[in-house]
């Protein structure tokens, strides 16, 4: 049998530990998170600006809105924020990192693969907090909504940023271009406007459907339904958990597809 | 060892067979497609081998790919993973992927930082440091945490003449107090020569030798290379200078041949008293290096530095 061997076949180096799951999670956010402040900060301001821009647009266009429209628009745009930089620039960061061979780094280090998505996914959800926290304000603000449950935007934010980085993981780990990766999460966050914004019994019943399988479309519903100053504590809690369950099955299927990627 | 590339059939090694003591500074030296980057993903673990067996300290990698990043600090020709981040945290976090617990991971850094001297830019993003101290602090960050192999690709490459000797006191000072055993790969002959313990040459995917650059060299002592630059075309129609453009390797005016000792004086005394002394520019007589030792078992030049 032929082979490399290092060092005599019979000297057994002792192995140093793997690194746990949790430790390992929390270095990849730690890392992604300073990463994120320092190379995406000025992204986080277009992706605040833009969904500001879209509310004072609506806010112009729109004679005597009820409040339905009006909390599912404050809604819709709070999380485009979350999309924005979860969805689209993660999309974006796993199909660059995918395309330069650089996702060998992690690889190449004794960490199980879904601490680098899950810690990467937190990273870029937490990032877009102060952007969306301060979309939720504005929208409250200028369409004279009730502020008394806008702490829903804290869970709401979690849960959709859980869901919609978990898909910007796939996307950008699943095309096999960087450019792909990029169209991909771009289309993606359009998605997430048009489906977020407009509110439901707004949209053709074929349109309906499509939006039911949006990851952030029930987290929207959710921080909807509290905008118009009534929480059912039992619906919020399933909106959300099944928000979370679809991001937690993205996030799944991402640490498999990151896996295949550097074994090609 | 042997990988061929279902997709194109390429035989990326073709029955690789080595062994690397601990402690070693242990080099594969070879042009781009030689197979080192193949063998390479194989040692940590990324790619297994279609055939054969690889054994680190007596673990087995084929059977357990996982170990290897365990038992081996990497650094790839590039590490974009790391760009973006400042110095000290790409370093520490590093640290802390590789098992170490924060605290232990910050002083880490604030050592190796220290060491490879990139303390002025610790705070610095490494896509704003020059090309040569992004290298350096991507080297630092496969120094982070103590582990018993380094696997270096290309650690040298676009640093000026005092970084290079700050990495290779880094490795020898590893080596000298924690026997790290490091496998170097690199097509720098120069480099090979002075730092290597051993050197295995590939070429076309398979070993085409394997042994210290001292002994590699003494095989082809017959022999030395004589280079000359032309000030204008060579005078083809002189005997001496029509002789040596028959082997000579021609990069632009400047030859490159390899002849035993005795011809290569001779030619040269003819060339100084003949009519091609006019034509010529400047000369030398070299030792063999590695770079000869591979041209003589047949290897390609393409790709090999001499800087």
């Amino acid at each position: 049998m032929t082979g490399v061997r290092t060092a005599a076949p019979r000297v057994r180096a002792g192995l140093a530990p793997s690194t746990g799951w949790w430790s390992a999670t929390s270095a990849v956010y730690a890392g992604s998170l300073a990463r994120a402040r320092v190379a995406r900060g000025p992204l986080l301001f277009v992706a605040t600006l833009q969904s500001i821009g879209i509310l004072a647009l609506l806010r112009g266009v729109l004679r005597n809105p009820d409040r339905v429209t009006t909390s599912a628009i404050v809604a819709g745009t709070t999380v485009l924020v979350v999309a924005f930089v979860a969805l689209n620039l993660l999309a974006q960061r796993f199909g660059a990192l995918r395309a330069a061979r650089a996702l060998d780094y992690y690889a190449a280090l004794p960490i199980p693969t879904s601490a680098v998505v899950l810690g990467s996914a937190a990273s870029y959800a937490s990032f877009t907090v102060p952007g969306a926290v301060v979309t939720a304000v504005v929208g409250v603000a200028a369409f004279g909504l009730p502020a008394a449950h806008l702490w829903l935007v804290l869970p709401v934010i979690v849960c959709a940023g859980v869901a919609l980085a978990g898909l910007g993981a796939v996307l950008g780990l699943a095309m096999p271009r960087a450019e792909f990766a990029t169209v991909a999460g771009q289309l993606g966050m359009t998605a997430v406007l048009f489906l977020g914004v407009i509110p439901p019994s707004h949209l053709p019943t074929a349109v309906r459907a499509v939006r039911a399988v949006v990851p952030s479309a029930l987290a929207i519903d959710a921080l909807a339904a509290g905008l118009r100053g009534h929480v059912d504590v039992l619906a919020t809690s399933w909106r959300l958990a099944v928000t979370l369950a679809m991001g937690a099955v993205a996030l799944a299927f991402a640490s498999r597809l990151l896996r295949r990627a550097v074994q090609q | 060892m042997h990988k061929t590339y279902a997709g194109t059939g390429t035989r990326a090694n073709d029955g690789i067979d080595l062994d690397v003591a601990p402690g070693e500074v242990f080099g594969l030296l070879g042009p781009n497609g030689a197979g080192k980057s193949t063998l390479v993903r194989q040692l940590i673990g990324l790619q297994r081998p279609d055939r054969g067996e690889i054994r680190l300290f007596g673990h087995d990698l084929v059977a357990d790919p996982t170990t290897a990043s365990r038992l081996v600090a990497y650094l790839a020709q590039d590490e974009p993973a790391l760009l973006e981040m400042p110095v000290h945290l790409a370093v520490s976090t590093t640290a802390r992927l590789r098992g170490m617990s924060r605290r232990a991971a910050t002083s880490a850094a604030d050592e190796v930082v220290g060491e490879l001297g990139l303390d002025s830019v610790a705070g610095t993003t490494l896509t704003r440091l020059s090309g040569g101290q992004r290298r350096m602090a991507c080297f630092a960050a496969a120094l982070a945490a103590d582990r018993p192999v380094l696997l270096l690709d290309e650690p040298t490459s676009g640093l000026d003449p005092v970084a290079r000797r700050n990495v290779w006191r880094a490795v020898r000072r590893r080596r000298e107090e924690h026997g790290t055993t490091v496998v170097l790969v690199t097509h720098n002959v120069l480099e090979a020569e002075a730092v290597l313990d051993r050197v295995a040459v590939l070429d076309r995917g398979r070993v085409i030798a394997c042994d210290s650059p001292g002994r590699m060299k003494a095989a082809v002592s017959d022999d030395v290379r004589l280079d000359l630059v032309w000030r204008e075309d060579p005078p083809t129609n002189d005997p001496v200078v029509a002789a040596l453009a028959i082997t000579a390797r021609v990069d632009g005016r400047r030859w490159s041949v390899r002849l035993p000792q005795a011809e290569a004086r001779e030619a040269l005394d003819r060339l100084m008293s003949g009519s091609a002394l006019l034509a010529l520019d400047d000369f030398t007589l070299a030792t063999p290096t590695l770079e000869d030792v591979y041209l003589a078992l047949g290897g390609r030049d393409d790709d090999l530095e001499r800087a």
